[in-house]
């Protein structure tokens, strides 16, 4: 998004034309400056610009009669005035003359990040309104969110409809099936995207810890708090708010909560001062929320003013048929990360993995990829670079033969085919085996 | 890296660890007795980024592919009111400043660990940008650009794969 849109910077003083061309820069922004009215509105006779942040206080014409002229131009830029001289009247006359907003030098990085981010915003609404009632849904910023399978094309489909409303949505699924990327990608494709999304941990902060993390504290709080300190709540303004591990917010923390909820307006520890943000509501959880309300440790008022939309990601040992491309993201994610080539996983290892019961899910999936390239050969993946020993008993297996077969064959894989280390590990001796591997017609994989 | 200002050994030492692996260069460390006096400003108590990132390149005793000059002093540019650290984008230099990222500003208690991982993600951070890399939209790509301080602890100290395969192509 960041990388069309085109901002012009119209000022007198040259350390603030380079300032701003440099901080425009690094965010990806195609940026041009001027340094008067006149040499602006000559570069917008020959190109149109997204921005235009222009000075009030100019030599020669000013930036309210330089915005005058631009919207006589029927230009259809977003124009932000900058002073130094901070008045309501200017203000309001900026406003009035159709300037998008209004900001006072020196910038705090943070209200000029906003600004533009609103400014992005609506520039991208603007021009996306007609395509997207047209395009059919698709989703953007998934590509974490593997798999094939009806379950997760199920949780795919939630996250579609989901994502453009701005109703609380509750991902329940078991650790590591990929709550936090649910939420990620629900706010990557809802209108909120270019505000941030805060994720807060809540199992891992202390009641007091949480209260101070949440909604912040004002300077002079506490001893020590010489700063005031924005919470995550107000961090999400414009955006959406991930509160992880929801079921362990303790009853107290419940009620300020819901408060917040209802009103969307808190109050800084050791603040007066009434500040309110726009944010959307994720929760996710591993536990049922519903029998907590029935046994009471969950407020039952806030479990449905949260549970609007719930989302269950399955576990991965109920979605097998996304192991295989689960496995080929991760090999690829972790190949480009460490700068090595693209391997690949041997067939064995592969049905190893489809195989496994998975208890830490994706999670735990991805984890074992990245040791197997760290500690592989960097050609494949093979079986003895994955972990063994917690497989699932293998129900399609019946006969005493079937388990024998698959045990010898993944030791034999483990021992990379050495009859004598692998005859050892089973603790029979070497003809015994060999006698095993002509009755099962087992063979190395090349 | 010019240390200009008093830092421990051994906090200088892991940045230059943490950078060495994340560039996959050497990294040096050397201390750099630059008289901040000319660069501060009393009206705003603070000093000018600015014009010490075009101070920085005649400061060095040998010659570096970039060189990221770390303060310990308030830093600002003209036109905001503080930043936590600045480069020229696709060039040479780059400063940065552990002033705004230790938590006694915000009066918490001090955290040295905390206080290292900002200051690694804001330095690799700020030599990515002299490397050409731009802002980074993922959420916890070391690119990603950090407002207050608490969004530089929401990010990573490593490079999302899109900014690595920027990197590596250099």
């Amino acid at each position: 998004m960041a990388e069309k849109i085109s901002i012009l910077i119209v000022d007198d003083e040259e350390s603030v034309r380079d300032s701003l061309l440099n901080w425009f820069i690094e965010d990806g922004y195609s940026v041009e400056c001027a340094e008067n009215a006149k040499a602006a509105l000559h570069l917008l006779e020959d190109r149109e610009f997204d921005i235009i942040l222009a000075d009030i206080k100019m030599p020669g014409m000013d930036g309210m009669e330089m915005h005058r002229r631009i919207r006589a131009l029927n230009r259809d830029s977003i124009v932000i005035i900058m002073t130094a001289f901070a008045s309501v009247d200017t203000a309001v006359q900026a406003l009035k003359d159709g300037a998008f907003d209004y900001i006072t030098k020196p910038f705090d990085p943070d209200d000029l990040s906003h600004l533009i981010r609103n400014a992005a915003a609506q520039i991208s609404l603007k021009s996306e309104n007609e395509t997207l009632k047209k395009r059919v849904t698709s989703l953007e910023n998934i590509d974490d969110l593997i798999g094939k399978s009806e379950a997760i094309r199920q949780v795919l489909k939630q996250i579609e409809n989901v994502a453009q409303s701005n109703s609380s949505v509750i991902i329940t699924g078991e650790s590591g099936t990929g709550k936090e990327l649910v939420a990620r990608a629900i706010h990557a494709n809802s209108p909120r995207r270019y505000f941030p999304m805060i994720s807060v941990h809540c199992g891992a902060l202390t009641e007091s810890l949480l209260e101070s993390e949440l909604f912040g504290h004002e300077k002079g709080a506490f001893t020590g708090a010489t700063f005031n300190r924005k919470g995550r709540f107000e961090m999400a303004d414009g955006g959406t708010i991930f509160l992880d591990e929801i079921a362990t917010i303790s009853p107290k923390m419940q009620i300020e909560l819901l408060r917040v909820l209802e009103m969307k307006s808190f109050v800084r520890v050791g603040g007066n001062k009434e500040i309110t943000s726009d944010f959307r509501v994720i929760c996710a959880t591993n536990r049922d929320l519903s029998s907590m309300v029935k046994n009471g440790t969950f407020r039952e008022d806030l479990f449905y003013r949260l549970n609007v939309v719930n989302i269950n990601i399955p576990p991965l040992r109920e979605r097998v048929d996304d192991i295989p491309l689960l496995v080929n993201h991760f090999i690829g994610k972790y190949c480009t990360s460490m700068s090595r080539d693209l391997i690949t996983i041997e067939p064995a290892a592969l049905r190893h993995l489809e195989r496994f019961e998975f208890p830490g899910n994706v999670r735990e999936l991805e984890n074992m990829i990245e040791r197997a390239i760290v500690i592989g050969n960097g050609r494949e993946i093979r079986l003895k670079d994955l972990p063994l020993g917690r497989e699932v008993a293998d129900t399609t297996l019946e006969s005493l033969d079937e388990v024998e077969k698959r045990h010898i064959e993944q030791i034999l894989a483990k021992y990379d085919w050495n009859v004598s280390r692998s005859a050892r590990a089973l603790n029979v001796d070497r003809v015994t085996l060999y006698n095993k591997i002509r009755k099962y017609g087992l063979k190395q994989q090349k | 890296m010019l240390s200009c200002g008093s830092f421990e050994r051994e906090f200088l030492k892991r940045i230059s660890g943490e950078v060495e692996a994340s560039f996959r260069h050497p990294a040096v460390t050397e201390e750099c007795h630059l008289d901040l006096s000319p660069f501060y400003n009393p009206a705003r108590r603070q000093y000018d980024g600015d014009r010490l990132l075009h101070q920085i390149p005649g400061c060095p005793k040998t010659e570096y592919t970039k060189i990221i000059g770390l303060f310990r002093v308030d830093l600002y540019i003209p036109i905001l009111t503080y930043i936590f650290g600045q480069a020229i984008l696709g060039q040479k230099t780059a400063v940065a400043s552990v002033y705004r990222l230790r938590n006694e500003l915000y009066g918490l208690k001090p955290d040295e660990e905390l206080l290292l991982s900002r200051t690694v993600k804001e330095v690799v951070h700020e030599l990515g940008h002299t490397f050409g890399l731009i802002h980074c939209h993922s959420m916890t790509c070391v690119m990603r650009s950090s407002t207050y301080v608490e969004e530089i602890d929401l990010k990573d100290t490593l490079f999302c794969p899109r900014c690595r395969a920027l990197l590596d192509n250099q």
